[in-house]
């Protein structure tokens, strides 16, 4: 049988040893690895900082194979075939494998050894990161590249000053150029971080104690910090191949050939150790290429590596980085927006006709559409490209590379979804790996399925075969008023918390009652059955409607004294209300009592429905305005509130151009012009904002209204669930929605309209309605069999001056 | 586990049976909470009258809420998903049918005479 012997466990030999496994590889496989714990996913590294543990980080280890721990290997014995590790075990190899990796390079700078130096490489690293932040209030990163910012964003994280140092004459000097540098520099500077480009060190300095203290320029200005993290590159780990004569490089790494075999033919090396015709990578995408050649080597194939893509993308301080292809070339056309801070530069041919690379900082669109391009002919303009952000309707090559970190083609994920009858990213993901690592292409794995042709279900869950638009007019059409009519007749089983939340929503929508009433209770989530929002340790918030951000100084000193009597932790939202957090169940009635006595009324932050018509103070105060923005909020937010919708709904009304309101990123947005009102559709902030479409100019308040409750019932009436009215609008098309809208091309705006009528007619604040109601009140208690005693989970500690909730140990309970 | 019986005769001496409430009081299709010494457990209604009864702490939150989640079923094992973050959980075996490493305990429940009884043993 063969003896396998891997040293080093990394994501490499990970790799190495799953694929091996999965290949039905027979030998026996003995694993060195140096570290104290089984391989984990590096590249997930900061995450460890930001709540993720150890365990999550890690590797599954297959079953059958020999895993040594804090076992450093010392010493190769090709002769004999024997690998020696520190504490003097030796292990017999017939094949061996070097998966090594690299280590850190720390430059040979005065003081790099003292107490409060760290590099950013290991869990342990991270570990005594950490501790060092405890007491410290500064922190230095030196080096700006790729692993430098994301050091520096976990020093940040730990709520150390940061800054970075960076030799060269600007950030990320690796990924893209001088112009991308300086782009990428404002955004790094406006969060707050010191950035030093083209700055050496002269040296490291200690305080009293004998601990970091600070770091002295070459132009002697020093910089305080008590934690310092070198990130000035990597360097591969050779010296085991070193000291048993196998060749390596001049500048390092483990020399191998295509078949990923060093200079003793029963020796492999992979990863970030390896020299392969004269380079060495540094990403995980071609360590695991290298690791599924070796495997196809031992099992007997005849797998080779070839040059491989060092794209990268990646997201740093909420900055998009991108860089693909060549970094130069005979043209390049480049766009930049200043004010928005992005950057994008596209590298062609002298004919301007083939993409040799490109460079994003900002925003990467350009290189999930462009980079398959890279070396083929681009399907338009350069500038074009960059302007519109890629071609509508993209054809890629089949051998073009989908997902880099996997080396998975647009043709291998093709045929996956033809052969194999995937429907959707998951199976993709497992099926072919593409999108399991870093995730950049997942978007394109989405649109791969739609081009394919794959009917992407439209059913809502198992329980319905109809999407949400469906079920609204089976509803509407056949006067369906419960839950139980519509899935005995149209559905199967008995519901789940998708399709029941979904039916309660066109229940009212459509006006039917109040929310708890009857079987609808058993439809809502839990915050529309308790009418408040249900927060991370089971309290719930209290959120009354501020129309328009208007409110009374009597009205403000009511939620004052409410959310002291109660302990309720406050905080004015981005919506212009006030949140109250940390309610329970049994206070909610209590609270709202006091509330609702006081004229506020409920501000369905629970729900989805309109939350708030934000506005900026207009022209009654502001000496710019032309148009009462505030009054007009005020009327909005009445005339809608309650409105339950496919999902959120968000308004602002600006009183002139200037937009104070930011009224563009909201659903429906309204700017005052001279002669009346502009409406702004489709808008939203959130993970993927966008600005709204200017939909009708210079309307009367009369007319504005018309459109909007033709637009938000024609929305609720044919949107898909939980799909915002960005989305909505861009699959049925902005001119198509005039159409309808503006021309009333499908003859249906009375009935929109009319529709609209009923829900206005029909408000009735659901809060005021529970409290007037001891049936549904009774609902409001912890325990049914003990109404009067608070959940004892729950606790609260004190954070700046005002209450938070004491969060609870989590340890899932293993069946 | 469920055990629907409406004529044990109430006098019958049984231990470890707790009586937490009326079963008018449970709503048909959604749970309630109550705390049985100590330990919170998580009632549910189911629509055809099946009583169950399940821990209410979601293990991926480590919130006391599984009580307030959507009742439904899945194929035809009837469910709660947790209203944090949506993890549906079987009430019959107590299991996370989107990740059935974890599960919740599960507890033996009944009605007699019109009572709901709940047993932690
Ligand atoms: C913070 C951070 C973020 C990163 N982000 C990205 C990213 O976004 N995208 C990307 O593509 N890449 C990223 N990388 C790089 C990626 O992590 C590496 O490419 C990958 O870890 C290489 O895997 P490897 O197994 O070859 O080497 P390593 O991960 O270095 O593993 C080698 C292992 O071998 C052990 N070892 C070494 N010598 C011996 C010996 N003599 N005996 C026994 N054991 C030994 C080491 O202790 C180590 O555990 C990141 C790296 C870091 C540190
Ligand atoms: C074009 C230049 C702009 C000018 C001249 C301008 C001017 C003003 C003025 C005069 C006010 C009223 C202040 C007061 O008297 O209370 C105001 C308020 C405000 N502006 Fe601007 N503004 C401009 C751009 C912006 C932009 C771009 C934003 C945000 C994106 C913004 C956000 C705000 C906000 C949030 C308020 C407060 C409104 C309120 O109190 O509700 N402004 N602005
Ligand atoms: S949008 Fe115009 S009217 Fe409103 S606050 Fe800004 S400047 Fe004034
Ligand atoms: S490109 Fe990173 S997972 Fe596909």
């Amino acid at each position: 049988m063969t003896r396998l012997v891997v040293v080093g466990h990394g994501p490499t030999a990970y790799r190495l040893i799953e694929t091996l496994v999965d290949r039905g590889f027979d030998g026996r496989i003995t694993v060195l690895g140096e570290e104290p714990r089984p391989a984990y996913d590096r590249v997930a590294l900061t995450s460890y900082l930001t709540g993720k543990t150890a365990e999550d980080l890690t590797y599954p280890v297959p079953d059958g194979i020999t895993l040594s721990l804090n076992a450093r290997v010392t010493g190769i014995d090709r002769e004999a075939g024997v690998v020696t590790t520190a504490d003097g075990h030796a292990e017999p190899y017939d094949v061996l494998v070097l998966a090594t990796g690299s280590s850190p390079f720390v430059p040979p700078v005065p003081g790099k050894d003292l107490d409060g130096c760290f590099v950013y490489r290991t869990i342990d690293d991270l570990d005594a990161i950490r501790e060092a932040s405890r007491g410290a209030t500064a922190g230095i990163v030196i080096g700006g590249g790729l692993l430098g910012l994301e050091a520096a964003d976990a020093l940040r994280g730990l709520g150390l000053e940061t800054h970075v140092v960076e030799m060269g004459g600007w950030l990320m000097p690796r990924q893209v150029d001088e112009g991308g540098g300086a782009v990428l520099r404002g955004h790094i500077e406006a969060l707050g971080l010191g950035v030093h480009t083209g700055a050496g060190v002269k040296e490291i300095v200690a305080g009293p104690e004998g601990r970091v203290s600070g770091l002295v320029k070459p132009d002697g200005e020093t910089i305080e910090a008590q934690v310092v993290v070198f990130s000035a590159g990597v360097r591969p780990r050779d010296e085991l191949a070193r000291s048993s004569g196998l060749a390596v490089g001049e500048r390092g790494g483990i020399v191998v050939d295509d078949g990923m075999r060093t200079s003793d033919p029963a020796i492999y090396a992979i990863g970030e150790c390896v020299l392969h015709d004269g380079m060495v990578y540094g990403l995980v995408g071609p360590c695991f290429t290298m690791a599924e050649v070796a495997a196809d080597r031992i099992l007997g194939g005849e797998g080779a590596f070839a040059r491989a893509d060092m794209s990268t993308k990646l997201k740093l301080l909420g900055v998009e980085v991108a860089q693909f292809g060549a970094m130069d070339g005979a043209l390049d056309v480049t766009f930049m927006d200043p004010v928005t801070g992005v950057y994008q530069k596209l590298f062609v041919s002298d004919d301007a006709r083939t993409l040799l690379g490109g460079i994003c900082v900002g925003d990467a669109t350009p290189y999930n559409s462009l980079k398959p391009f890279v070396g083929r002919e681009l399907p338009g303009s350069p500038s074009e490209l960059l302007f519109t952000g890629g071609p509508a309707n993209m054809d890629l090559p089949d051998d073009a590379q989908v997902c880099s970190c996997n080396n998975v083609t647009k043709g291998q994920i093709c045929s996956a979804i033809a052969d194999k009858g995937l429907t959707d990213v998951a199976e993709i993901k497992s099926c072919t790996r593409a999108g399991t690592a870093c995730g950049s292409c997942v978007p394109m794995l989405k649109q791969l399925l739609i081009k394919s042709g794959v009917e992407v279900s439209k059913a809502l869950c198992e329980h319905f075969a109809y999407s949400r638009a469906e079920l609204f007019d089976i509803v509407r059409v056949r006067g369906i008023t419960t839950f139980s009519q519509l899935i005995s007749e149209h559905g199967a089983g008995r519901g789940c918390d998708v399709c029941k939340p979904t039916v309660a929503s066109i229940l009212a929508s459509l006006g039917n009652g109040h929310i708890l009433d009857g079987e609808q209770a058993a439809l809502q989530d839990t915050n529309d059955h308790f009418l408040a929002n249900i927060q991370r340790n089971g309290t719930y918030s209290v959120v009354p409607r501020i129309p328009g951000g208007e409110i009374t100084p009597d009205k403000l000193i009511v939620i004052g004294e409410v959310a002291r009597d109660f302990g309720l932790y406050t905080k004015i939202t981005g919506g212009q209300r006030i949140d109250l957090f940390g309610a329970r169940v049994e206070q909610l009635p209590l609270i709202w009592k006091r509330l609702v006595d006081a004229g506020f009324e409920s501000g369905h932050a629970y729900g989805k429905a309109l939350r708030t018509v934000k506005s900026c103070v207009g022209s009654t105060w502001c000496r710019y305005g032309v148009q009462d923005s505030v009054g007009l909020a005020v009327a909005l937010e009445l005339r809608y509130r309650g409105l339950r919708s496919p999902h959120k709904l968000k308004s602002a009304v600006s009183g002139c151009a200037r937009e104070c309101a930011e009224a563009r990123g909201k659903d429906f947005g309204i700017i005052a012009t001279e002669q009346g009102w502009n409406l702004y559709v489709g808008g939203n902030g959130g993970f993927t904002p966008r600005h709204a479409d200017l939909f009708a100019s210079d309307l009367s308040t009369d007319e504005l209204i018309r459109i909007i409750d033709r637009f938000l019932m024609f929305y609720i009436r044919t949107a898909d669930r939980l799909q915002r009215t960005s989305v909505w609008l861009e699959n049925q098309g902005l001119d198509y929605v005039k159409e309808v809208i503006l021309e009333d091309s499908l003859g249906i705006c009375a009935e929109l309209e009319a529709q609209m009528e009923r829900h206005v007619a029909g408000y009735a604040d659901e809060w005021r309605a529970v409290l007037d109601d001891p049936d549904r009140l009774r609902r409001f208690v912890s325990f049914v069999n003990a109404p009067g005693t608070p959940d004892p989970s729950i606790a609260f500690e004190p954070e700046r001056e005002q209450v938070k909730p004491v969060l609870i140990p989590l340890e899932p309970v293993r069946a | 586990m469920t055990v629907l019986s409406e004529n044990l005769s109430a006098g019958l001496e049984e231990t470890g049976w707790t009586r937490v409430c009326a079963y008018a009081d449970l709503m048909p299709e959604r749970g309630a909470c109550a705390l049985v010494d100590g330990h919170q457990v998580a009632l549910f209604r189911t629509f055809d009258g099946g009583l169950y009864a399940i821990g209410n702490r979601d293990p991926f939150s480590g919130a006391y809420v599984l009580s307030r989640g959507i009742v439904g079923t899945r194929g035809n094992e009837p469910t709660v998903a947790s209203p944090m973050h949506k993890e549906v959980f079987s009430l019959v075996t107590g299991v996370c049918l989107d990740d059935p490493a974890v599960s919740v305990p599960t507890y033996r429940i009944r009605v007699a005479a019109g009572t709901v009884e709940v047993s932690l043993a």
